[in-house]
């Protein structure tokens, strides 16, 4: 199951660099959701994908599944999905100032702005 | 146990919640800013005193024992770097009453200050990597408002890359944290280093040390990784620069001095070689990229990537003494950076560029300025009465000791070439005829007060090293004898 995972998660981060690597903005932010959701697999594979209940005690069992990775990536993903709104609103205002959405002409030099 | 340590965390924050309410009156959020931002700094000043009568300090969060609970942990070196943030923090809210502009502070500016110094107090006292982790993105949200508030051209352009960057370095932090989770079962720091001593370093976790060299240092921006920071750094105005010149890579450095000198130190023949070739390199792109420009933030923003170099120097060079110069040029790097960038601020507010071939003349309208900015110059070179000379000289002392003469060598002339830099500035900006066409626009002594006294801090920590060398030299030991570290974060 593992094993799965980890080329589940390596296909993940594939896409998600392709992705940040293409010209337009809305891509590089797909990209990045993407990358984070390759990260929340990969820190859930990471912590083990052996069976067990849920991590809830009133569940009668002899094993549970790991519960720190899950309080790990539920903090990454608020963290990750209060970076990503702020991101898109930054892009939207970028567009409407800048009126471009290509990263490659959104370079500048110290002449003009 | 000791509730004095999270103080710096908390502080801050609540300033940082209260200000939002408050932003319907201008004078109330200075106020309540600045009166915050000074208390942080006492309380820093009471902890450092603290650590250093009764050694290490630990609060367990919720009274859970380490490794179950998060622990905060006082050690002299993170209260030192605690005391220094609150410093500059402080200053830099004098330094924005008058820069940066009522349509900016309108909108939360002093609350975001606020928000960065608690994440950057809390980075530095925290003992737990996935709790550094949530650190790091307190302040980089802070950062990610800092940058953009005011919505420039320019500022949204840039900001838009720092987040990218920034996106990507926070997940490869959490690879790194699943990947050590996976092999270790513990995230604890002290917890970490027995566990990592008892299995010794296998391959597995060289690349795991790897992997945070990589991520600590897109953060501190050292020599593949800092391609992000002259764009990003010279976006925002001066006091923004300020605090993100002064505080956010030396975060990345802290990191990279705390895991390497706690963690990761069993295979130091591979690990702290690699640092060294990078810090080498590290000084050498610094140092082109501030001799190469004929701009007053450009050139200080390489100077940035030239500290960096030196610090990572010190760090891998793994001797007591290069350690403790690491740390002194840690501190002296962040006060000497911040009163650069102020002084920086204050010579665009005078002249309305940055380009260095349209200054000229000011030693004679603004003779003050002028030779504070001689002093800094001098101090970031490193010349004795100044506290930029004892961490060099502890770094070269402890670079020669492991037998790194050429990279040693190398870092010594650095320290020419810096001064070049540094002093084109000083001969362009200060000497030669007045430029008739830049107009010298009103007074800016309210830029010179917070940067005079950070640069008597400067002078301070040179001319009276005897007294400031305890802590530091207790500081140093810690990281040198991690045993102490661990000891007192995990005695029963």
């Amino acid at each position: 199951m593992e094993i799965l995972m980890a080329f589940i998660v390596g296909f993940l981060f594939m896409a998600a660099t392709y992705l940040m690597l293409s010209k337009s903005l809305l891509r590089v932010i797909i990209g990045t959701a993407v990358l984070s959701h390759g990260v929340h697999l990969l820190l859930l594979t990471m912590g083990g994908l052996k069976k067990g209940a849920p991590p809830i005690l009133n569940e009668e069992a002899t094993s549970y599944v790991d519960p720190l990775p899950q309080a790990l990536i539920l903090t990454a993903i608020v963290i990750a999905f209060g970076v990503t709104s702020f991101l898109l609103v930054m892009a939207f205002r970028a567009y409407q100032e800048l009126k471009v959405d290509d990263m490659d002409q959104m370079r500048g030099n110290d002449q003009h702005e | 146990m000791n509730n004095l340590i999270i103080l710096p965390i908390l502080i801050p924050l609540l300033a940082a919640v209260l200000l939002i309410f408050m932003n319907k009156s201008i004078k109330l959020m200075r106020v309540f800013s600045a009166i915050s931002s000074f208390t942080a700094v006492v309380v820093a000043a009471v902890l450092v005193q603290t650590v250093f009568t009764d050694g290490i300090q630990t609060l367990y969060l919720g009274g859970w024992k380490p490794p179950f609970g998060i622990v905060l942990v006082a050690d002299q070196f993170a209260s030192l770097l605690a005391l220094t943030t609150a410093i500059i923090g402080f200053l830099t809210v004098l330094y924005s009453f008058r820069s940066i502009g009522e349509q900016r502070e309108r909108f939360f500016y002093y609350s975001a200050i606020q928000f960065l110094l608690a994440g950057v107090s809390g980075a530095f006292l925290t003992g737990d990597l996935f709790n550094l982790f949530v650190f790091f993105e307190v302040l980089l949200m802070a950062s990610y408002v800092l940058i953009v508030i005011g919505g420039t051209k320019i500022q949204l352009r840039e900001s838009l890359k720092y987040i990218v960057f920034n996106i990507i370095s926070s997940a490869l932090f959490v690879i790194g944290v699943a990947y050590l989770y996976a092999v270790t079962g513990t995230l604890n720091m002290a917890d970490l280093s027995v566990r990592i001593s008892e299995s010794g370093q296998t391959g597995l976790i060289t690349v795991i040390a790897v992997l945070f060299l990589i991520v600590f240092g897109l953060k501190g921006g050292i020599f593949p990784l800092y391609f992000w920071m002259p764009g990003s750094y010279y976006a925002p105005p001066a006091p923004i620069a300020t605090l993100f010149g002064a505080l956010l890579t030396k975060v990345g450095m802290y990191a990279i001095a705390r895991v390497f000198t706690l963690i990761f130190t069993q295979d130091a023949a591979f690990t702290h070689q690699l640092m060294i070739w990078l810090a080498a390199l590290t000084i050498i792109f610094g140092v082109i990229g501030s001799i190469a420009y004929c701009d007053v933030q450009k050139i200080i923003i390489y100077n940035i990537v030239t500290a960096v170099g030196v610090i990572l120097f010190g760090i891998a060079a793994n001797t007591p003494a290069s350690i403790e110069g690491s740390i002194y040029y840690l501190i002296h790097d962040m006060i000497i950076k911040g009163v650069l960038f102020m002084l920086g601020g204050a010579l665009f507010a005078l002249t309305g560029t940055n380009n260095l071939k349209k200054m000229g003349g000011l030693i004679k309208s603004h003779p003050v300025l002028g030779w504070m900015f001689l002093l800094s110059a001098i101090s970031l070179a490193g010349v004795p009465p100044f506290s930029g000379f004892i961490g060099k000289l502890k770094i070269a002392e402890g670079g020669f000791r492991s037998g790194e003469f050429v990279i040693t060598m190398l870092m010594l002339l650095s320290s020419l070439l810096v001064l070049y830099s540094v002093a084109k500035i000083f001969i362009y900006g200060f000497w030669g005829d007045e430029q008739k066409d830049t107009q010298i626009k009103g007074s800016i002594k309210s830029y010179i007060f917070p940067a005079a006294i950070l640069l008597a801090l400067s002078l301070a920590i040179g001319i009276v090293t005897e007294l400031a060398a305890p802590y530091f030299h207790q500081a140093a030991d810690t990281l040198v004898n991690p045993k102490t570290y661990i000891e007192a974060v995990l005695k029963e």
